[in-house]
């Protein structure tokens, strides 16, 4: 049944992130590749599309795997299981809210789950970097076609601009996407 | 009811206004409930960041599941709630399916060849500041190589590997955490 293991699938991601946003995304990647529910390449589409439209990126991307594997219902079913974990503990926690942020517990999961982020996010890097680059090809075909070095440019040219300027994420998007509409134009893909 | 009707559509708002969420929304949560509505004071919202970064979940989610029980209970951390994810829902709904009509077509396929490569890159973003908010010491160094050890090369589950590293940081605390401070 597809619209439950949407919803239990979003719930674990909902209840096991911690610091938002990218901290989702190994676990993401962990189900969407244990479901089949999208390619690597177009999860990656995704996350683009989640960061060029308003909205917590962690509903934007709940909404877009529960819609294109389940329509409406599985939108809904995995949008309400990624928000209602925090929906429930922040009931509970805005009760006795000031001493929770302080409290001995609270304080020594967070110095062992903050490392943990830093390493998750750096193999949702890897991931990331194998999608782009075309894992899976001939290191020789990797590095003999035109298509890794026009992605390495881009790369770091997104890399630098949003370092440096600080550019708005959706701003780098839109510049990245300009930039490989015209290269696939002129050259083709 | 005209609060938790205010409550929606002022997080209705916040969330069709800011891209990207998290930390982007503070400012204008910040605006709106503190000092338009008046709802929390502005030493709250410090306190709200605070809360979620150590509660799992989206931090919009948690900010307007907080501001609404502390305006009007229940009813209002739903309307509040609802309100922020709302945007985000319908405007995704549009574009997944955008999205399924129009991949086939030539020149947006291009557009995500480079979308995909700027992608990478806010993930390096994204991994340098979490760098930045984890305490710099032997103990998250090594924990934060292993982790990435377990996840990228050995594929122990994510949900394993985080609960492993909350009991592991609880027990590091208690050992020799509380000394440091």
């Amino acid at each position: 049944m597809i619209y439950l293991e949407l919803f239990l699938a979003f719930l674990k991601i909902g209840v096991c992130t911690f610091g938002g946003g990218y901290a989702m995304l190994p676990m993401i990647m962990e189900e969407v590749e244990a479901h089949g529910w999208a390619e690597s390449a177009a999860l990656l589409d995704y996350v683009g599309l989640s960061e060029s439209t308003p909205g917590p990126f962690a509903v934007n991307i709940a909404t877009f795997i529960g819609e294109s594997n389940g329509g409406f219902l599985g939108a809904l079913c995995a949008t309400l299981g990624v928000v209602l974990p925090s929906f429930i503990i922040i009931l509970a926690v805005a009760a006795f809210f000031a001493k929770y942020s302080k409290s001995f517990f609270v304080k020594g999961i967070m110095s062992g789950l903050r490392p943990a982020v830093v390493g998750l996010v750096a193999s949702a890097a890897l991931f990331a970097a194998l999608a782009v680059f075309g894992a899976g090809r001939d290191v020789s075909a990797v590095f003999s076609d035109r298509n890794t070095y026009v992605s390495l440019g881009i790369f770091a040219l997104s890399a630098f601009l949003v370092f440096k300027p600080k550019l708005h994420p959706a701003a780098v998007i839109g510049v990245a996407a300009t930039i490989g509409a015209a290269y696939g134009a002129i050259f083709g893909i | 009811m005209k609060k938790i009707f205010e409550l929606f559509l002022t997080f209705f708002k916040i969330g069709a206004f800011t891209f990207g969420g998290g930390y982007a929304m503070i400012p204008l949560i910040k605006r709106e409930a503190a000092e338009k509505k008046k709802w929390v004071s502005e030493d709250d919202i410090m306190d709200i960041v605070a809360i979620a970064e150590s509660t799992p979940g989206p931090i919009a989610v948690n900010a307007a599941t907080f501001i609404g029980t502390r305006t009007a209970g229940f009813p209002g951390a739903a309307a509040a709630t609802f309100g922020v994810v709302l945007p985000a829902f319908l405007i995704i709904l549009g574009v997944s399916a955008l999205f399924r009509i129009t991949s086939d077509i030539k020149w947006i396929s291009y557009a995500f060849f480079g979308i995909r490569a700027a992608v990478l890159a806010l993930i390096l973003n994204a991994f340098v500041s979490m760098y930045k908010q984890c305490p710099k010491n032997l103990f998250s160094y090594v924990l934060a190589g292993a982790v990435f050890v377990l996840a990228a090369f050995l594929k122990v589950p994510v949900a394993a590997i985080i609960g492993g590293c909350a009991v592991f940081g609880l027990a590091f605390y208690a050992l020799c955490g509380r000394k440091r401070e």
